[in-house]
């Protein structure tokens, strides 16, 4: 339903603006020639070392970037075609980190998601009140309503965030390092919501992470990315094997099956030599 | 819940500046008997009491409520835009650039008018655009908003650039016309007609019309433009109507009152002590409350000294700058 085909991207400074840039043949282009593809209810992992483009393709996937050349489809349709408000009506995003200057509630934060869904004059009613406590309710954070956002924890915040995002009521999440500044309770906590959503209400995600083992345990399909290119890509299985580790990151890594979990399980050893 | 909040919030702002806008007229150095102020039987020329009430002290409450609604609104969309609590028409340099705007065209276009309409509110308006384009661009400079150090240092630096230009104006400007800007710079609601209250009226009305459209924006615009976007905010849409906005009604109030300092700063932080921090709520809370609040500082600079009135920039001033300092205190890190 979401699909990126041979997407080109650059990010030009020039003076106080980032703006796009020409051609593929002039700067460094931080995605070259990628394509990926979504399909309904799948979960897509995204992985790649710091600065791969993890970011920069989520942005395109969610419209706020466009590419220089090649095309980003939603339901068929370029996504630069629809309007920010009929994208936010299905694609949802969680942002790696969210700051707020002024002292909102964790209620009001999760009550934003409603945006795409009021008219330009129309105030939040009841229906809006019990989306906003149902999101909050399924992420475990009813309690933390009338909390200030800001004085929540890391762990906290992002769950409210992506309570705000399941407020919008999108079929699509696109989630950027959901459990990185996490500890280790918090990361299982949102891997098992995201898997929880995905099986309950069937939201089709695309996750970027350096987590291998969020990846291994999550995602139904994973795109490796390295410099902006597409390594791998494929179901995760096939995907997440020794030899594509060491290219993508340069490390030795033990891929096999836990006994406990029957699960893949990602142990890296030491960097490659 | 929204919508009884809103209704509270109104009523109670709204009917605080009802009964401000009752008394202030009444008071000052001479006593207005209303009854005779409006007493038909006597003819204008021969009644004092309307002669004060309606040639000295009505435009000036009227000038003060239009002023402090202009300025408290245009601090409301200051802050949100930069994500900073402390942006304001004064500490950003805008009201200094809607001066310059209104100053040049006091001294070199007296009395002109285009369509209508006086030229020293679309110099203002034209000025504050221009100033606020300066700071944009350097908060745009950072990709995650703007810190407080470099916006102040900016506001400051961009304060004293554009109050070289004012000297620079009033230098060569002739003595009795520097008496007048002089006062005007130091912040005084001593309208003494309707014309400039009918010229500002045209800009503040269009400001409160991209006004109406925009607290909701400004909420996600706090969480930074790649939350608003995705939360289906066309945020550079946005921005620009809320800054013209902003501009337009900066200018207004300039062009009415000087360049009245701190009224940006401390309503917005008082009203959303009061209403918390959805923009529905501080928005027309703020436009309520800037013009009571304007109102009762210029009660006291008219009475503190009586007979002497002073301008009320000295009094905003005075009531605003320790605000400031608190502010500053408490909320940078």
């Amino acid at each position: 339903m979401l699909q990126a085909a041979n997407v080109w991207f650059s990010y030009v400074a020039s003076g106080f603006s980032r703006t796009r840039a020409g051609p593929p043949d002039g700067g460094r282009h931080v995605l070259s020639d990628v394509s990926l593809s979504v399909s309904r209810g799948a979960i897509v992992g995204l992985l790649g070392p710091n600065g791969s483009g993890k970011t920069t393709l989520l942005r395109l996937m969610s419209g706020t970037l466009t590419p220089d050349t090649g095309t980003v489809t939603l339901e068929g349709r370029s996504v630069g075609s629809f309007s920010r408000l009929d994208i936010a009506r299905r694609i949802a995003v969680v942002a790696q980190e969210t700051h707020s200057t002024f002292d909102f509630t964790a209620l009001e934060i999760v009550m934003m998601g409603r945006y795409p869904h009021l008219g330009a004059f129309e105030l939040e009613g009841p229906d809006d009140l019990r989306i906003a406590r149902d999101s909050l309710a399924a992420t475990g954070t009813a309690a933390f309503e009338p909390r200030p956002f800001a004085t929540l924890s890391g762990g906290e915040k992002q769950r409210v965030v992506i309570a705000s995002a399941l407020a919008q009521a999108s079929e699509i999440l696109l989630l950027d390092e959901p459990t990185a500044s996490l500890d280790l309770g918090y990361q299982f906590d949102i891997i098992d919501l995201l898997a929880r959503l995905n099986r309950d209400r069937g939201t089709t995600m695309v996750v970027s992470t350096h987590d291998l083992n969020l990846a291994a345990s999550l995602c139904s399909e994973l795109v490796l990315l390295r410099r902006g290119q597409v390594l791998a890509s494929g179901p995760t299985a096939d995907v997440l094997t020794h030899a594509n580790m060491r290219a993508l990151y340069g490390v030795d890594a033990d891929v096999s099956i836990n006994p406990r979990t029957h699960r893949l399980t990602v142990v890296p050893v030491g960097r490659a030599r | 819940m929204i919508r009884r909040r809103l209704a509270i919030v109104v009523a109670g702002f709204g009917s605080f500046l009802l009964l401000v806008c009752a008394l202030a007229p009444l008071a000052g150095s001479t006593h207005v008997s209303l009854t005779r102020a409006f007493d038909r039987s006597i003819p204008f020329a021969d009644n004092v009491d309307a002669q004060i009430f309606f040639i000295a002290r009505l435009p000036r409450v009227i000038g003060a409520a239009l002023v402090g609604a202009g300025l408290a609104t245009a601090g409301v969309v200051f802050q949100a835009l930069l994500r900073n609590p402390l942006a304001a028409p004064e500490t950003l340099g805008v009201s200094y650039g809607a001066s310059v705007g209104a100053m040049i065209a006091i001294t070199l276009l007296p009395g002109t008018s285009i369509a209508g309409i006086s030229t020293v509110p679309l110099a203002a308006f034209a000025g504050s655009l221009g100033a606020l384009a300066i700071v944009y661009a350097l908060s745009r400079a950072r990709s995650r908003g703007m810190s407080s150090t470099v916006l102040l240092l900016g506001g400051v630096v961009l304060t004293t650039f554009l109050g070289a230009i004012v000297n620079f104006i009033q230098y060569l400007a002739d003595f009795t016309q520097t008496f007048r800007t002089v006062r005007w710079l130091m912040g005084s609601l001593d309208v003494g007609s309707y014309g400039p209250i009918v010229a500002a009226l045209v800009p503040l009305a269009l400001a409160g019309v991209g006004y109406a459209t925009l607290p909701r924006t400004l909420d996600l615009v706090t969480l930074g433009p790649d939350a608003a976007s995705a939360r289906g905010v066309d945020v550079a849409r946005a921005e620009r109507l809320a800054l013209v906005s902003a501009s337009l009604s900066t200018g207004a109030a300039v062009s009415l009152g000087g360049p009245i300092g701190f009224v940006g700063i401390v309503v917005p932080h008082l009203v959303r002590m009061m209403v918390g921090t959805d923009h529905r709520l501080v928005l027309p809370g703020a436009a309520l409350f800037g013009a009571a609040f304007l109102i009762a500082c210029d009660l006291g600079a008219r009475t503190a000294f009586a007979p002497v009135e002073l301008p009320v920039g000295i009094v905003t001033a005075i009531i605003g700058g320790p605000v400031f300092l608190w502010l500053l205190l408490r909320r940078v890190r």
